[in-house]
């Protein structure tokens, strides 16, 4: 078997967790049809507790091939295409929530679509009658919190940044620091996001439900601080790894994926920020 | 875990479970899909005939409810919607992409395996899940008080994000889920593409076939994440109160259309353009003669798949789109016959003087070749936006996708399995019978789908489970046809299993020297570990 290969491709053995991680997926999402037709959620956490040790197990798995010395350089290659690409697919998926964002704002439903629908004007988020922001939207000040927001997530991707030049400097002070701040500006990020939505609520400013404005709003928002929450614990994952004395100059594929899926979550904000928070402003004036 | 691996290291082949269940070879995933995307197919198939028994006469005469007496349109709409479903993504792209992508991709770009062959496992039985789940949502309880959902399979929002029942939200997770094992498995396809060809193996000397599964998986990296995000969005107009395609929200319906046909179209991409790289070995093998034209297929191919990104719209001519986009889409889509134009003129080059013998395989080639034109030439018709007016949602739509999907695509499949058989069992299938079963379908499945585009014309509308009576006669006939074409297929099934245990011993190369790629230098079927020493294409003109 591998013993006689004369190349430097990983071999993979034979892995039970594809397997069981579908199981887990398959409990997982018959779980949340049934929660959200009213049965019960503890089928769908159920599912979920499946998929989250199956990833576990997976990815120790990973790491210990890693240390085993399998990730040779081609392979290195090989993972660095797996996560430029996949990233791409996350890009791909956000075009979706922006398309329909920016249609709804730039082709808002005229008021003839709104007669034949037998809303006049009665909803208060629902009217759109041709006007973006619908009118009875209060929207969120960029300037604000969304402004505090982005300079938190330019400052953690340059703390991460820190953090790429210390491991290729074998610097692991440099680097748990640099993983540290970033992590921390990371968890900032998403409490102050929290908050908006917070006030967003508490104040009655658009809501989720029955508002296309909203609708786009917290979905867009919502998947993006989704993303956050996932590049956060990947990156705690790093931090704890390169605690543990993980990570070198040359072996750190583990932590340049999680620097570069936190860059994405950067930018998709920096699109959120100016699309979502400025534009409506500017719209609206 | 550690257990089988110590166990793993002991013996060559590991025992049934390990093999079919933990696997990480890119070989044994690939007949699995083959196997499950059978399956499926089949399924799918029943549908059908249940759909032309139906047609075969004007009148509702077997989807009654339980009165015995009543049409129930529910019933139809849950088979349209379970055959469409079933096609478009549990049947056709796992057995093309999924299984023949799988299996011959990585050998003949002479690579070990795939970049990933765990996800590739993965992959797989998300696939399973999604089938799982697609199977569970027909009988689930849907729409009208009844099992299953009738929305058809492009999910139109309002009909979709109205309908009541769990049918609905099951059919939207197994596209996810089907979704998720489809992206996994373009990422592991393009990162193998790229970083693995064996040395010398330069982006253009890499065959025809390994080129179209790169060019799908490029495909569905960039679409299927955004029917993703339009069928959340419909998840969440069901279940959590949005409004993005609800007119009295300030949403529009419109707008999922956008959303699904800016995946849909590269979809019917993803469908042919595998069946493109098959054919192009199939004909140059049998007409002893290298592939006419062999750069400018690829970026034929290359050029379809960029286009493809960019018409979308013209599934949408009658929904109130302005003149100028109406234009535009049109302009774009007629663009496509160009490079499709070079594909179907360079298959005919390279048999063009060439020492052709009709095996099997050649037959379902020249099959796909005339079908594939016909589906093309009804597609630019279709192409017309003043046209369409006419056309839209009749049988001529329908037959138009038949003839590209159900008999191109499809055919693609065939040809592969009659191609490939040897290489993967080591066993042949007997021509004769083989081809009986190209001639029994190629009749059968063209009485069933010409006559569809006369109907059509003659402005039957499609998705209906009746019809006014003067269609009688060629839907008569379509019927019978399809019967003699599932016919067909039944005794296809019987034949694999036939060939499987009795069929004759074949060696390495059963097809002659013009079967020049490098799963041909293997034993058939190859071992289980395959390039365990790299090809060497260093300094070489050819990769062959």
């Amino acid at each position: 078997m591998a013993a006689h290969k004369q190349h430097d491709y990983h071999i993979v053995n034979p892995s039970p967790w594809p397997f069981i991680g579908a199981i887990g997926g398959f409990i997982m999402l018959t779980g949340a049809v049934f929660w959200m037709h009213d049965y019960t959620p503890y089928v769908f956490w159920a599912g979920f507790a499946l998929v989250l040790y199956v990833m576990y197990a997976w990815w120790t798995d990973v790491i210990r091939e890693a240390h085993g010395g399998d990730h040779t350089p081609v392979v290195k290659i090989g993972l660095r295409y797996g996560v430029i690409l996949f990233i791409t697919s996350e890009v791909m998926f956000f075009v979706a929530w922006f398309w329909s964002y920016f249609k709804h704002a730039l082709f808002p439903m005229p008021d003839a679509v709104e007669r034949e629908a037998g809303v006049l004007g009665g909803g208060v988020f629902g009217a759109v009658d041709g006007v973006w922001p619908p009118a009875g939207v209060e929207l969120v000040d960029p300037w604000h919190l969304p402004l505090l927001n982005t300079l938190i997530l330019l400052t953690s991707g340059a703390t991460c940044t820190w953090a790429h030049h210390a491991v290729m400097e074998n610097d692991r002070k440099g680097l748990v620091w640099g993983l540290t701040l970033t992590v921390l500006l990371g968890a900032l990020f998403t409490a102050i996001q929290a908050y908006e939505y917070y006030e967003i609520v508490h104040n009655d400013w658009f809501s989720y439900a029955g508002s296309i404005y909203g609708a786009n709003f917290f979905m867009a928002t919502g998947f993006h601080g989704f993303h956050v929450l996932i590049g956060t614990l990947f990156l705690i994952v790093c931090l704890s790894r390169a605690m543990r004395g993980h990570f070198d100059n040359q072996s750190h594929i583990g932590f340049e994926a999680a620097a570069w899926y936190w860059h994405f979550v950067d930018v998709v904000w920096l699109f959120l920020f100016a699309g979502i928070y400025v534009a409506a402003v500017w719209g609206a004036a | 875990m550690a257990e089988a691996t110590a166990h793993l290291e002991q013996h060559a082949r590991p025992g049934f479970f390990t093999r079919w269940f933990c696997s990480t070879n890119h070989k044994d995933i690939g007949i699995l899909y083959i196997w499950t995307a059978g399956l499926a197919g089949l399924i799918s198939v029943a549908m059908t005939v249940y759909m032309r028994m139906e047609l075969m006469e004007p009148g509702v005469q077997y989807m009654l409810m339980e009165d015995g007496v009543t049409p129930n349109g529910h019933l139809w709409n849950v088979m349209i919607t379970g055959h469409g479903v079933l096609m478009m993504f549990f049947v056709v792209i796992p057995a093309l992409f999924g299984g023949f992508g799988n299996y011959f991709m990585p050998l003949q770009i002479g690579a070990p395996d795939m970049a990933f062959p765990r996800l590739n496992n993965l992959s797989y039985w998300l696939y399973v899940t999604g089938t799982t789940l697609a199977l569970l949502s027909v009988v689930a309880p849907g729409g009208n008080g009844q099992t299953g959902s009738g929305v058809g399979w492009v999910l139109y929002a309002p009909l979709s994000t109205n309908e009541e029942g769990m049918s609905m939200d099951l059919a939207i997770f197994a596209i996810h889920v089907s979704g998720a094992s489809s992206i996994l498995g373009a990422i592991n396809i393009i990162a193998t593409f790229l970083n693995m060809r064996a040395p010398g193996m330069t982006l253009h000397k890499t065959p025809l076939f390994a080129w179209s599964i790169f060019i799908t998986a490029i495909l569905i990296l960039l679409s299927l994440p955004v029917l993703a995000g339009a069928i959340t969005m419909l998840l969440t107009d069901r279940n959590f109160g949005t409004t993005f395609f609800d007119a009295a929200g300030g949403g529009d319906p419109v707008l999922y259309q956008h959303l699904l046909w800016f995946f849909g179209h590269p979809e019917v991409y993803m469908l042919i353009i595998p069946s493109f790289g098959i054919i192009s070995h199939v004909v140059a093998t049998f007409s002893r003669k290298p592939i006419f034209g062999y750069l400018a297929m690829v970026y034929a191919m290359v050029a379809i798949g960029v286009l493809g990104f960019v018409v979308w719209a013209h599934h949408m001519y009658t929904v109130g789109m302005s003149l100028n986009a109406q234009m535009y889409f049109m302009l774009a889509t007629v663009t496509i016959a160009v490079p499709t134009g070079v594909k179907i003129f360079s298959w005919i080059a390279t048999m063009w003087g060439g020492s052709i013998s009709f095996r099997t395989p050649m037959l379902w080639a020249i099959g796909y070749i005339f079908l594939f034109t016909v589906g093309g030439v009804t597609g630019i018709m279709l192409s017309q936006a003043g046209a369409d007016r006419v056309y839209h949602d009749t049988y001529f739509v329908v037959a138009h996708f038949h003839y590209v999907m159900s008999l191109g695509a499809v055919f693609g499949i065939f040809m592969g399995i009659y191609y490939w058989f040897p290489k993967m069992t080591g066993r042949e299938i007997p021509e004769g019978a083989g081809k009986l079963h190209f001639w029994w379908m190629f009749i059968g499945s063209n009485v069933t789908f010409f006559p569809q585009h006369f109907v059509g014309l003659a402005g039957m509308p499609r998705r209906y489970i009746d019809y006014s009576a003067e269609f009688a006669y060629w839907n008569y006939v379509s019927s019978i046809a399809a019967f003699v074409t599932f016919a067909s297929f039944l005794f296809f099934i019987g034949l694999i299993f036939w060939s499987l245990a009795y069929g004759r011993k074949t060696v390495g190369n059963p097809w002659g020297e013009y079967a020049d790629t490098l799963e041909w230098t293997l034993p058939s079927p190859p071992p289980e570990h395959t390039f365990d020493v790299l090809p060497d294409f260093r300094g070489k003109k050819s990769a062959h």
